[in-house]
C-alpha cells in the first residue's frame, strides 16, 4: 500500500511544485467564466439559466487542459519504464495516477467551482447541489481523463486527440451532473436518481478506466 | 490460430465472394429503393418526406452494427492477436463513420419538413452525433500512431472503450431529453408500423447490410495489399 | 538453488526488420555478460526485451531457479539512455520515491551511502534540476544499489560520466557479481572490468542478403 501512496504523493508534490495543476486550471475556469458574459451579454436573469450547465461544461474542459500532463512526463524521462517494472501492477500504477490527479486538479477545481458561479449569477439554492455532483463527477473526470492521456501518451498532436478520445466519454457525467444540480429548482425528486446514477459512473470508472489504461501503456511500452 | 488467418487465403476468398456480394447489394438496392419510393404509401400525417425514412433509419442502424463489428473485431484482435482481426476492425471505422454521416444528414433533411427546422436535439440524432463524434477518435487514433502493432493494439482498447461506453451514452441522452422535450414531440418509434412500410424498410436494411459487406471487403483487401507494399518497400530500402 | 537466465534462439524484428536471430545465452549468479557490437545491432532492443519492453517475435527466455512467480523485469534494475528523474524534486526525493515505490523504502541515512557511492552525498538536499548531466547519470545509476535486484540491465551505463566516475561505476558493478547478482551491460567504454562473457551482436545481427 505504502507504494501506492508513493506515488500518489509524488505526483501531487510535483504538480504542486510545477504549478501545472489545479493552480492553472482555476485559471482557465475563471478565464472562461468571464468570456461567458461577454459573448452571451449581461443580463442576470439569463445568465443564472444558463449558470449549472456553464460551470459543468467549463469544469469538463479545464480538467480536459491538464490532461496530456499526466502520463507525459514519466514518458519522456523514462519513469514510465520504471513504474512497469515494479512490484505494484500496472493498473494499480494507473488508478494511483487518476488519484492524485482528482486530489490535485479535479477536486480543488469542484470545491471552488460552486463558489465561482456567483460570477454567473448562480441561484444560491444550487450552491450544496453543484458542490457534491462535481465532487462526485469529477473522479469519473478524473479516471477518464487518465485513461485518454494514456492511450496518447507520446503521440503527436496527442493533445488534440484525447480531447476527441475523451469529450464523448464525458457526455454521461455531464448530462447526470446537470440533472442533479437543476434539480433542486426544478423537479426535487431527480436529486437521488441522478446522485446515484453520478456515482455508480464514478465507481465503474474507478474499476474500468485503470484496466485500460495499464493495457494503453502496456501497448505503448511493446 | 495464425493459420486461420492467412491473408492469402483471405484475399483469395475474398475474390469469390466479391462478385456476389456486389451483385446482391445492386439487385436489393433497386428492390428496395422501387418498394420504398414508388410502392410504399404516403403517410397522411407526413406525405411523401416519410420516405427519408427508408435511407436514414437502415443508415441508423448500420451505423450501431457496424460500430459492434469493429468492436466484436478489435476483441479478437486483443485477445488472440489475430492479424486479420484489426485490418477487419481498422477499415470498418471510416464505413461506419460514413453510414453515421448519412444518418445525421438524412435526419436533418428529414427534419426541416417535420420539425421546420434543419436540427433537432432528439435523443436519437443526439446519440448518433455522439457516435460518430467515437468513430472520429477510433479514425484518429489510427492515424497517429506509425507502427501498425501498436496502432491496433491501441485503437482496439479505443473502441472496446467506446462499446462499453454506448449504452451508458444513449441511456444519458435519453434521460436528458425525457427532462428536456415534451412527450408531445414526434417519436420514430410510435404505434406498430404497418407491412406496407415494414417490408420495404427491411429490404433496404438488407441492401445496407450487403453493400457494408461488399465495401468491408474491398477496403480490407486494399489494408492487406497496402501493408504487402508498405513491408516490400522497407525491405527494399533496408536491403 | 541458484538463479541463471537463460535465452534460446531470440528473434526480434521492429517495423518489418530482422534486428537479431538466433540469439542464445545464459548468464548465471555472479557473471556479467558484455554485449558488443557497433550501433543498430540490437543492444537496446535486447535489453529492452529482458526488461520486457518490446515483443519477442520467437524464441525462449526463461529465468531458472526463481521461486516467485516475479518476471525479468520486476527482477530487474533498467538502465536505458533516460535517467528517470524528476527535476522538481531534490536528490533524496528521487531516491526515496523509487525505494518506496520498488518496495524497499529506505531511511536517509541509506540513501546517503547509496549517494556517497557515487560521490553525491553532498547534494542530498539539492533539487535535481541544478545537477549536471554526469551528476544526473549518478543520481540514475545509485537506484542500482538502493534498491536491491538481483538482475542488472544496464545500456550504455557511462554516457556523460568522467574518468573517476567510470571507476566509481566499475566498482559498484564489481560488487553486484561479486554479490551474485546477474550482469548484462553495453557499454562502448572499457570500464576496466572484466566480464564473464561477451556476445558480439554484430555477428548475430541478420544480414541482408
Amino acid at each position: 500500500m505504502s507504494m501506492f501512496w508513493s506515488l500518489i504523493r509524488r505526483d501531487i508534490v510535483l504538480t504542486l511544485r510545477q504549478g501545472g495543476g489545479a493552480g492553472m486550471a482555476l485559471g482557465f475556469f475563471i478565464t472562461v467564466l468571464v468570456l461567458l458574459p461577454l459573448g452571451i451579454g449581461p443580463d442576470l436573469k439569463f445568465l443564472q439559466r444558463l449558470a449549472p450547465g456553464a460551470l459543468w461544461i467549463t469544469l469538463l474542459l479545464s480538467v480536459l487542459l491538464s490532461t496530456d500532463r499526466i502520463f507525459a512526463p514519466d514518458y519522456e524521462d523514462g519513469s514510465l519504464e520504471l513504474m512497469t517494472m515494479g512490484p505494484m501492477p500496472l493498473e494499480l500504477v494507473a488508478l494511483a495516477k487518476s488519484v492524485a490527479h482528482w486530489l490535485g486538479t479535479g477536486l480543488p477545481l469542484a470545491i471552488l467551482a460552486p463558489g465561482l458561479g456567483v460570477l454567473l449569477n448562480l441561484d444560491a439554492l444550487l450552491f450544496g447541489p453543484i458542490l457534491l455532483a462535481m465532487v462526485l463527477g469529477s473522479l469519473a473526470l478524473s479516471l477518464l481523463a487518465c485513461l485518454g492521456a494514456a492511450i496518447t501518451v507520446g503521440l503527436r498532436r496527442g493533445g488534440m486527440i484525447i480531447s476527441l478520445l475523451i469529450l464523448p466519454l464525458y457526455v454521461p457525467v455531464l448530462i447526470f451532473g446537470v440533472s442533479a444540480t437543476n434539480a433542486i429548482t426544478g423537479v426535487p425528486e431527480l436529486f437521488g436518481p441522478s446522485m446515484l446514477i453520478l456515482t455508480a459512473i464514478s465507481l465503474a470508472s474507478l474499476v474500468l478506466a485503470p484496466i485500460a489504461a495499464a493495457a494503453a501503456i502496456r501497448a505503448h511500452m511493446a | 490460430m495464425q493459420a486461420y488467418a492467412n491473408p492469402t487465403r483471405f484475399n483469395a476468398l475474398a475474390l469469390t465472394i466479391l462478385p456476389w456480394c456486389v451483385g446482391s447489394t445492386v439487385l436489393l438496392f433497386l428492390v428496395g429503393l422501387y418498394y420504398s419510393l414508388v410502392v410504399a404509401p404516403q403517410d397522411y400525417q407526413q406525405g411523401e418526406t416519410v420516405r427519408i425514412m427508408f435511407i436514414h433509419v437502415p443508415a441508423a442502424w448500420m451505423a450501431m452494427a457496424t460500430y459492434t463489428v469493429m468492436a466484436l473485431a478489435s476483441a479478437v484482435a486483443i485477445i488472440w492477436r489475430h492479424p486479420l482481426a484489426d485490418v477487419a476492425a481498422k477499415t470498418a471505422a471510416p464505413i461506419g463513420a460514413c453510414f453515421t454521416f448519412l444518418a445525421l444528414v438524412t435526419g436533418s433533411l428529414w427534419g426541416k419538413p417535420m420539425w421546420g427546422t434543419w436540427w433537432v436535439w432528439d435523443a436519437r440524432l443526439t446519440s448518433v452525433f455522439v457516435l460518430f463524434l467515437l468513430y472520429l477518435g477510433y479514425i484518429a487514433i489510427w492515424q497517429a500512431i506509425e507502427e501498425p502493432a501498436k496502432a491496433a493494439r491501441l485503437a482496439a482498447i479505443v473502441a472496446l472503450v467506446g462499446f462499453v461506453n454506448i449504452p451508458i451514452i444513449k441511456y444519458s441522452v435519453d434521460w436528458w431529453n425525457s427532462l428536456h422535450q415534451p412527450a408531445s414531440v414526434f417519436r420514430m418509434d410510435g404505434p406498430a408500423i404497418h407491412s406496407s412500410i415494414l417490408i420495404p424498410l427491411l429490404i433496404m436494411a438488407l441492401a445496407y447490410t450487403m453493400l457494408f459487406l461488399t465495401l468491408h471487403l474491398i477496403a480490407m483487401r486494399t489494408e492487406i495489399m497496402r501493408r504487402r507494399i508498405h513491408n516490400m518497400e522497407q525491405a527494399e530500402v533496408q536491403g | 538453488m541458484t538463479m541463471q537466465l537463460s535465452a534460446k534462439n531470440l528473434v526480434c524484428r521492429r517495423g518489418g526488420r530482422t534486428v537479431f536471430s538466433g540469439l542464445s545465452f545464459t548468464v548465471g549468479q555472479g557473471e556479467g555478460l558484455l554485449l558488443e557490437g557497433p550501433n543498430g545491432t540490437g543492444k537496446t532492443s535486447l535489453l529492452r526485451i529482458l526488461a520486457g519492453f518490446g515483443a519477442l517475435e520467437t524464441g525462449s527466455l526463461e529465468l531458472d531457479g526463481a521461486d516467485d512467480e516475479l518476471t525479468i523485469g520486476q527482477r530487474a534494475h533498467y538502465l536505458g539512455h533516460q535517467n528517470a528523474l524528476k527535476l522538481a524534486l531534490s536528490v533524496e526525493e528521487n531516491l526515496s520515491f523509487w525505494a518506496d515505490f520498488m518496495g524497499q523504502p529506505a531511511t536517509a541515512n541509506t540513501i546517503e551511502e547509496r549517494l556517497d557511492a557515487f560521490n553525491l552525498g553532498h547534494l542530498m538536499s539539492y533539487s535535481a534540476g541544478l545537477l549536471s548531466a554526469g551528476q544526473k547519470r549518478r543520481l540514475a545509476l545509485s537506484r542500482l544499489e538502493l534498491v536491491s535486484r538481483p538482475i542488472w540491465l544496464l545500456d550504455e551505463p557511462s554516457v556523460g560520466l568522467d574518468a573517476a566516475s567510470c571507476k566509481l561505476l566499475a566498482a559498484a558493478m564489481m560488487r553486484h557479481m561479486e554479490a551474485g547478482g546477474l550482469l548484462i551491460a553495453s557499454t562502448h567504454l572499457d570500464l576496466g572490468l572484466t566480464f564473464t562473457k561477451k556476445l558480439n551482436m554484430g555477428d548475430v545481427a541478420e544480414r541482408a542478403p
